[in-house]
């Protein structure tokens, strides 16, 4: 074949520009959550100005006591919940399109949302717990060791010969209606008291954060992001279809077991502390694929950035819509996701899924 | 030095793929075909070879087998590329041949680069580099990915009809290229194909296999090719023709059998 004489721009050059333009656009994503987690932080009931909220965080022994208490102890916790809370649905719902080559892939759709409410409502309504001697956190590990339950029992259906990842996420969408009917049952017979508090859960609220549910959410993140990075470049492979991963050297089985657990991991902390927030996990993604493409190494970080400057938008949105009315982040989401949502993929005129 | 099969079957639950497929060899330096009709098992004989089907028998590369090595060792030695390439994944085109290559080669950043320019260069994919995969033809996706396989540098590459959805034109260029490739690297080429007179004209070396999935004939062209032959594992009535100085020619004249007459062929 001929060889074309080499040009001024070769396709290294346009592709070593095709990543610095990736990293200029994370880097803009980073500054935007940045600038989002400050507005959200300085909104709320009490006027403040936007000077005595960054004084009160970056130095709170001089700021005036009711300043950094109120920044401290409530709206940084929110703030920073909503940042980590969108990460981890985003990542989750990401690395869960990745491995079942599937665009409606998230926790949500797959029902680990709807196993971990469940686990949830068990602890809410019945006070039963699934994991003794550990009161304390009864809801969170609940919500965590069913979403847990669920993941294996998708991973287990996709083990049977000739199951296509299609049939995983059939599986996926059963276990969701499974979930949402026994949940039904828990709340067919929860008590007055309690079908509030689960109602209430069930809506996605950011109010009950707190610095320590913040450092577990953080800590699911430290765990999993970095054997997402690691395994980057077979997850990359996974999407050019199972047997060419295979024949490039993945171990395919194996791979997507360990991300659906770590991915289930991410998605049960963040449902079993904030409730149940849908779209994000769905929207981040997809976001991050229509801005730089599939290449794990920009795609995982941009759908995390994307998942969290969504979620903190929605924390403001929430406090500003109705004034001195704190809505559900869930309602928020499903609301104004939506019909973002469908602009975009009615306008991207990209089709990735074969 | 060569890759060679011995005794290979290959079962999904009862129903037999592969039966005990023997004496099948593949040397450096030339192209061999692999042909037969459809459900012959062509595509499962070479995902067994290459590691991808679970499969009882000897497969050993030059003289060392295969069974010993972990997943990414025998992917590194060799490649498969399969015969249906659909990914519509949201990548570029050097993206993807870029991560063909870092899936194995863990070697130095710029090599790599340029390693990926000299081949979307060979087979006339630079203009695309920038285009993502969704985007491209038929033909453009297929030679993508055979610029994915040779990327690798395997030692054997074996082909699932890698030229089904190009055009005469890149037909032609695509297997002259391939048969340079594996003289100048001393690369074991193994390439499934339906097209008998380009099998006759490319290959040196030939496996022919029939319903079953099993082998009725190995070796050069000229002697695996008779008319005789392709009536029995074909069933059509062919003429063949080795002029001098010319291509040779299969030309399939009659089916001997009518569609719905027998049903002995099995598809899979």
């Amino acid at each position: 074949m001929t060889v074309t004489a080499p040009t001024t721009d070769t396709s290294i050059d346009k592709y070593l520009q095709r990543r610095r333009r990736h990293y200029w656009l994370l880097a803009i994503t980073a500054v935007l959550t940045l600038c989002s987690l400050i507005a959200d932080v300085a909104t709320g009931p009490g006027q403040y100005g936007l000077g005595d909220i960054l004084h009160a965080i970056m130095s709170p022994d001089d700021a005036p006591r009711a300043i950094a208490v109120i920044v401290w102890e409530i709206r940084l916790p929110v703030a920073l919940m909503a940042i980590m809370v969108g990460m981890s649905l985003a990542c989750a719902g990401a690395e869960m399109q990745t491995i079942l080559n599937n665009p409606l892939a998230d926790p949500f759709t797959l029902g680990i949302s709807a196993a971990a409410s469940f686990g949830a409502a068990l602890a809410i309504v019945l006070g039963v717990s699934l994991f003794p001697a550990a009161s304390e956190l009864l809801t969170t590990l609940n919500a965590f060791i069913m979403a847990m339950i669920a993941s294996l029992l998708i991973w287990l259906v996709s083990r049977l010969r000739g199951v296509s990842v299609q049939t995983m996420v059939l599986m996926g969408i059963a276990l969701m209606f499974f979930f949402n009917a026994t949940l039904g049952i828990l709340q067919y017979v929860a008590s007055a008291e309690s079908l509030q508090q689960l109602v209430f859960w069930s809506l996605g609220s950011l109010s009950r954060a707190s610095w320590s549910k913040i450092g577990i959410v953080t800590a699911a993140l430290l765990i999993t992001l970095p054997i997402f990075f690691v395994a980057g470049w077979r997850l990359t492979a996974l999407r050019m279809g199972d047997l060419q991963a295979r024949a490039l050297g993945v171990n395919v089985g194996r791979l997507r077991l360990t991300v659906l657990l770590c991915s289930s991991l991410l998605a049960a902390t963040a449902v079993a502390f904030v409730g149940i927030i849908g779209f994000i996990g769905l929207v981040g993604p997809h976001i991050a694929r229509m801005l730089v493409g599939e290449d794990q190494r920009v795609f995982l970080p941009m759908s995390a950035l994307t998942g969290a400057l969504l979620m903190s938008l929605t924390s403001i949105v929430s406090k500003t819509l109705i004034p001195g009315v704190l809505l559900p982040v869930g309602i928020i989401t499903a609301l104004i996701g939506l019909p973002f949502f469908v602009s975009l993929i009615l306008k991207s005129r990209r089709e990735v899924w074969g | 030095m060569s890759l060679r099969v011995e005794s290979l079957s290959v079962h999904f639950g009862r129903t037999q793929i592969l039966d005990d497929v023997s004496d099948l060899e593949a040397r450096p330096g030339e192209l061999t075909a692999l042909i037969g009709p459809n459900g012959a098992g062509k595509s499962t004989l070479l995902k067994a070879i290459a590691g991808i089907e679970k499969s009882t028998g000897h497969i050993s590369l030059d003289d060392t087998a295969l069974d010993t090595l972990d997943i990414a060792q025998r992917a590194g030695r060799i490649y498969y590329l399969p015969q249906d390439i659909t990914s519509r994944a949201a990548l570029s085109v050097f993206e993807a041949v870029l991560l063909a290559r870092r899936t194995t080669h863990q070697s130095d950043r710029q090599q790599d680069l340029k390693r990926v320019q000299h081949t979307l260069q060979t087979l006339e994919l630079e203009q695309y580099a920038e285009r993502d995969l969704g985007q491209l033809s038929g033909g453009q996706r297929q030679r993508v990915a055979i610029a994915q396989a040779v990327v690798r540098e395997p030692r054997v590459l074996m082909l699932d009809e890698p030229t089904s959805a190009l055009d005469l034109h890149h037909q032609l260029q695509v297997l002259e290229w391939l048969v340079a490739l594996a003289r100048e690297q001393q690369m074991i080429i193994v390439i499934a194909i339906h097209d008998l007179s380009l099998a006759a004209r490319f290959s040196r070396h030939m496996w022919l296999m029939g319903a079953g999935g099993i082998v009725r004939a190995v070796g050069a062209p000229e002697a695996v090719l008779t008319e005789e032959r392709l009536r029995e594992v074909y069933a059509i009535k062919a003429h063949v023709e080795w002029p001098d100085g010319e291509p040779p020619r299969v030309t399939p004249l009659a089916a001997t059998r009518q569609l719905g007459a027998q049903g002995t062929g099995q598809d899979f």
